[in-house]
């Protein structure tokens, strides 16, 4: 009764759709230029992985997948950091402004990028942080740390208030019943809203793009030099690409089993 | 539900809301500050009061063309792309296998787009939709039909729409899919007792079990559709002519390319505005439907 008729052309007719323009991506990468542009073959017929051997050998660009990371797993663990205690008091208290809070914070997940990327530059120009990946994981906050608090909010709702009150009875402090009851139990929780930071930084270009110049310059902006070399670069654009796809895919990988319920933010 | 009042639960939230509290509030106050104001380079600022906001509500003058153009641009897009991924999202899905290793594959495949770089995801369509080095566009050429979104305004509109539905179905998917899944089987089985036939077991048990995940859904759909700015730029830059400039292409120009800041901060203001309404609206609903849920389940 869960299905529907013709569920499976439906489901492969999708998948396919959406595997296609990814292999297309892939082919090209194996590719020389000079076939990439002469003739129109579905799989590279003079493979080559020059392509990739130009990324990894060219400090240039691999220190553009370094940047990234960087900044990524910085932001990924400022936001969780900050947002479980934020997730706890969520869920267990009311307090004066709560609600109101709660909405600021979501609205601060939804603001537009293109609003905030002129003001951040002037803001991480004055305080010495420009162009670190300090200022950009610090700058994806502000749409990473609300979405953490929400999942996070989802998950510690479902632990039964009774294990609180059991360990407070039991002569747990707070940091210690946190830590040692709290956070194992929600471990699957973390996970995921490590993954929604993870995704949600490691995408986003235009405030990464703002925020650097030169040092911690991100992958994807390094990407756009293909265009300007002599004529385009189609095959080393990408390799790069194919390069960027890698460890979202790895990522997913993890946590495939809870990415249904994480995308439904924990509140199914 | 059985929250306690706690004012020292403010302590637990302050570290969250000093870390927003810093990218949010400071920068927005730098943008009330400049949409005040004039400048004509040098760091020279000239008092300009509710100037531009008037500018900007005006079609006739350049900025309120063009802003009131983008936005309704911006408006129809976020029309058209929710029209296709919502229904979309509800058939995929409904297709999901139900068990075995096959399930973690689709849902493997299914968030692939989602963890790509979006700018990646404007060169991937960027180069698959070239006529000549492209499989769609070399493939639609030589059916017959002239597609070439760099100089054809609908072909450009198309690209950017079968683009975002690539990009963002499997979240619409996704969210129905984890909402399908925390029906019980015995409304399942209680259908069947009563001999309901598909269409009533679609409508009666799994739109209603679904509504929190659709209403997610479609919130973060309208709100980053409507903020929409790397994918087209990379594909299209936002033409041909204006033809996909939305509103955050748009503002982006005005700020960092003419750096106008007076006119870009007016026009984020306004932008943010629309937003904060639109997403209060979400919320109120959002809060509401859970409200009601364990009412209407006991007169059920």
């Amino acid at each position: 009764m869960h299905s529907i008729p013709g569920r499976r052309v439906i489901l492969i007719t999708f998948l396919i759709f959406l595997l296609l323009p990814i292999y297309w991506l892939v082919n090209m990468s194996f590719k020389t230029n000079a076939e990439i542009v002469s003739t129109m073959t579905l799989w590279p017929h003079q493979p080559t992985l020059e392509n990739y051997r130009r990324i990894f050998t060219d400090e240039s660009w691999y220190s553009g997948y370094i940047n990234s990371l960087t900044y990524v797993l910085i932001n990924t663990v400022i936001s969780i950091a900050v947002a479980l205690p934020a997730a706890y008091g969520f869920s267990r208290y009311r307090f004066l402004g709560d609600k109101h809070l709660f909405f600021w914070l979501l609205s601060n997940r939804m603001a537009p990028a293109a609003v905030y990327a002129l003001p951040f530059f002037n803001l991480y120009s004055a305080i010495n942080l420009f162009d670190t990946p300090w200022a950009v994981a610090l700058a994806h906050c502000i749409f990473n740390v609300p979405l953490a608090v929400w999942i996070l909010e989802g998950f510690v709702s479902g632990v039964p208030r009774e294990i609180d009150e059991t360990a407070f009875l039991d002569g747990y402090s707070f940091p210690r019943f946190f830590i040692k009851i709290l956070v194992p139990l929600i471990a699957s929780g973390i996970g995921v809203a490590a993954f929604f930071c993870f995704m949600f930084s490691w995408v986003e270009l235009l405030l990464a793009r703002t925020l650097t110049s030169v040092n911690a310059k991100p992958i994807s902006a390094i990407m756009t030099r293909t265009v300007s070399a002599a004529g385009m670069d189609w095959g080393l654009l990408a390799a790069a690409g194919v390069l960027t796809i890698i460890p979202g895919a790895l990522v997913i990988w993890f946590v495939r089993n809870y990415i249904a319920r994480g995308f439904a933010l924990g509140r199914v | 539900m059985d929250k306690t009042i706690n004012q020292k639960a403010w302590f637990l939230v302050l570290p969250v809301f000093l870390v927003v509290a810093f990218s949010a509030i400071l920068p927005l106050m730098t943008v009330v500050n400049y949409s005040m104001q004039d400048t004509f380079g040098n760091n020279q600022f000239f008092w300009n009061g509710v100037g531009w906001f008037k500018e900007l509500l005006d079609p006739s003058t350049d900025l309120g063309g063009r802003f009131l153009a983008s936005l309704g641009r911006n408006l129809l897009f976020s029309v058209i792309i929710l029209a296709i991924e919502v229904p979309l999202g509800i058939v995929v899905a409904l297709s999901m296998p139900r068990d075995g290793w096959s399930v973690a594959a689709c849902l493997v495949i299914l968030a692939l787009p989602l963890l790509i770089p979006w700018n990646v995801v404007g060169t991937i369509w960027q180069i698959f939709g070239r006529p000549d080095i492209g499989l769609l566009g070399y493939t639609l050429n030589s059916l017959g039909i002239n597609y070439n979104y760099v100089s054809n305004e609908f072909d450009a509109w198309a690209t950017v729409i079968v683009m975002d539905v690539w990009h963002w179905t499997s979240l619409v998917a996704l969210l129905c899919y984890a909402g399908l899944k925390s029906i019980p089987d015995a409304y399942y089985q209680a259908a069947q007792i009563d001999g309901a036939s598909r269409w009533a077991v679609f409508t009666a048990i799994q739109l209603p079990k679904m509504n929190r995940v659709l209403l997610i859904a479609v919130l973060l759909r309208f709100m980053d559709s409507f903020m929409i700015y790397t994918e087209p730029f990379v594909v299209t830059g936002g033409g041909p002519g204006n033809s996909t400039t939305f509103v955050s292409i748009e503002l982006v120009k005005i700020a960092l390319g003419q750096f106008d800041l007076g006119k870009a901060a007016a026009l984020s203001l306004v932008y943010n505005l629309i937003i904060l309404i639109v997403c209060w609206v979400f919320y109120t609903v959002m809060t509401n439907a859970g409200a009601e849920r364990p009412v209407k389940q006991g007169a059920e």
